[in-house]
């Protein structure tokens, strides 16, 4: 996954995919190349859920009450 | 005999007390009556009587549960009391523990409600296999109240705190009034004409029963149990159950508790990224020196299945061989040294050029160059090879030939 798809994920994801990466390091399974992509991966996505929390304000839209009115 | 059928008082009121408290139509009974000798008492509890044309009950309701009552009744109010019956034991009195009182135009209501909530029930709508889960992260709720109640602000609020991550889509709707059951209905079915709702939550603040009537509404229970997104209910107070906190995924006890349970807290999950972003930097090193360990391991295995030991081994053989053949041809070449120098001397012994300088001539024709080997053959001119140089020499025959060596001497002498 590139630093710029990461930058798209919701929190989530990011977060689930973090864990999932130090899991897979903690396992010790990857070769030495992979573990060194794992985690430059996982460093972007801790960077991201960071931002997220940093950057979060509450959004809110109302919906068109006629809108969609099925009677 | 006597001994045996004989009951203590204690015994006696036991024995009534877990006959009624085994009976379960009066653990759990809806009794009509009118209130009278009303009075709450220092402690808190509620004392009163239930009344009709003909009988009279002892009721008493706790604090705690009196504590929850938005108003009290008075003497003189037709009510309908729920509670279990159980006996007060010094008094021998059997009396009503409510946990309920609502006055009987309101039970009309109830009536309505317990109904249409077994009937909902019977349809398998409560069931707990139909309860979905709801998102731990969810990025859109979707909220079915009034834009301006104190429910929503309330909503917004717990969200700004703990989870501004979360968008919200707020579908407006009446709350209470004959409109709120339809324009609910229309509300939720907004949401679900989306698709990128996580989750809905539907609220009211706290009110009256019939404000909170709308949320007992069949098409409204009807609709929360069809939507495509799972569904919480926070509405009114702790207190307060509606058909819609039955149909519901989750029933909150109010809107600030739905928004709650919707979603975590910023706070704990900054602790979270951090502490998953120090056991990555923990899992990368760890990878790193478990590496490096396994490198080691196998340096210090290979160092010690090296064959260096064993080459050091066969060199000091070779290095012995090596002595050993240097001694070896140092006697053979010794040897031949000297079995070489023992010929070289015969050789020389044998040599032309030591038997001249033994003394001996060797005379050749000095017109042909041929060996003079026989004095019968001998020319007149001869050359006489010396071991240190040649002469010439003509031959005067000698009167008599010798051959013995004295002669030859002389011959030399005089020549």
């Amino acid at each position: 996954m590139t630093p710029d798809a990461i930058i798209t994920l919701p929190f989530e994801a990011a977060y689930t995919s973090l864990q999932e990466i130090i899991e897979l390091l903690e396992s010790g399974e990857p070769t030495l190349e992979e573990s060194v992509a794992l985690f430059e991966r996982g460093r972007l996505l801790g960077a991201h859920c960071q931002r997220l929390l940093d950057q979060a304000e509450l959004r809110v839209t109302q919906l068109n009450e006629r809108e969609n009115e099925r009677d | 005999m006597l001994q045996e059928q004989t009951l203590s008082v204690s015994d006696l009121t036991a024995t009534i007390r877990g006959i009624l408290e085994r009976d379960s139509r009066l653990q759990d009974v809806w009794v009509q009556g009118e209130i009278s000798n009303f009075r709450k008492v220092a402690s808190g509890h509620l004392y009163f009587t239930l009344k009709d044309g003909k009988s009279a009950l002892s009721c008493v309701m706790w604090k705690s549960t009196a504590a929850r009552m938005h108003t009290l009744p008075r003497d003189g109010d037709s009510v309908l009391a729920h509670g279990h019956v159980s006996v007060y034991d010094p008094q021998g009195a059997y009396q009503l523990y409510a946990d309920r009182i609502r006055p009987v135009g309101v039970g009309d209501l109830y009536a309505q409600f317990e109904q249409l909530k077994s009937r909902l029930d019977a349809e398998g709508l409560f069931d707990s296999a139909r309860k979905r889960a709801f998102p731990q992260y969810p990025r859109i709720i979707g909220v079915v109240t009034s834009a301006d109640a104190a429910a929503f602000q309330d909503v917004r609020n717990v969200l700004m705190r703990r989870f501004p991550l979360v968008q919200v889509i707020l579908s407006p709707t009446l709350v209470q009034g004959a409109d709120a059951p339809p324009q609910i209905v229309r509300a939720l079915a907004r949401l679900n004409d989306r698709d990128d709702i996580d989750v809905i939550l539907v609220c009211r603040g706290g009110g009256s029963i019939e404000d909170l009537w709308a949320f007992n509404d069949e098409t409204v229970a009807r609709a929360i149990a069809g939507s495509r997104f799972p569904v919480i209910s926070g509405v009114g107070h702790e207190t307060d159950f509606t058909i819609c906190d039955f149909v519901a995924d989750m029933r909150a006890p109010t809107p600030s508790a739905a928004a709650e349970i919707l979603t975590p807290d910023i706070a704990e999950l900054r602790a979270g990224v951090a502490w998953l972003n120090g056991r990555l930097r923990g899992a990368a090193l760890d990878y790193a020196d478990s590496r490096r360990d396994k490198i080691e391991r196998a340096r210090r295995a290979l160092s010690a299945a090296s064959p260096a030991a064993t080459v050091r081994l066969f060199r000091q053989r070779l290095d012995d061989g090596a002595a050993r053949l240097t001694a070896d041809q140092r006697r053979r070449i010794a040897l031949w040294h000297e079995r070489v120098g023992a010929r070289t001397d015969a050789l020389h012994a044998a040599s032309p050029a030591a038997i001249l300088a033994r003394g001996y001539v060797m005379v050749t024709d000095s017109d042909t160059g041929a060996r003079v080997t026989a004095a019968a053959d001998a020319p007149r001119h001869l050359t006489l090879q010396f071991h240190d140089g040649a002469r010439r020499a003509d031959l005067h025959d000698l009167p008599a030939f010798s051959s013995n060596i004295d002669a030859k001497d002389d011959e030399r002498r005089d020549s």
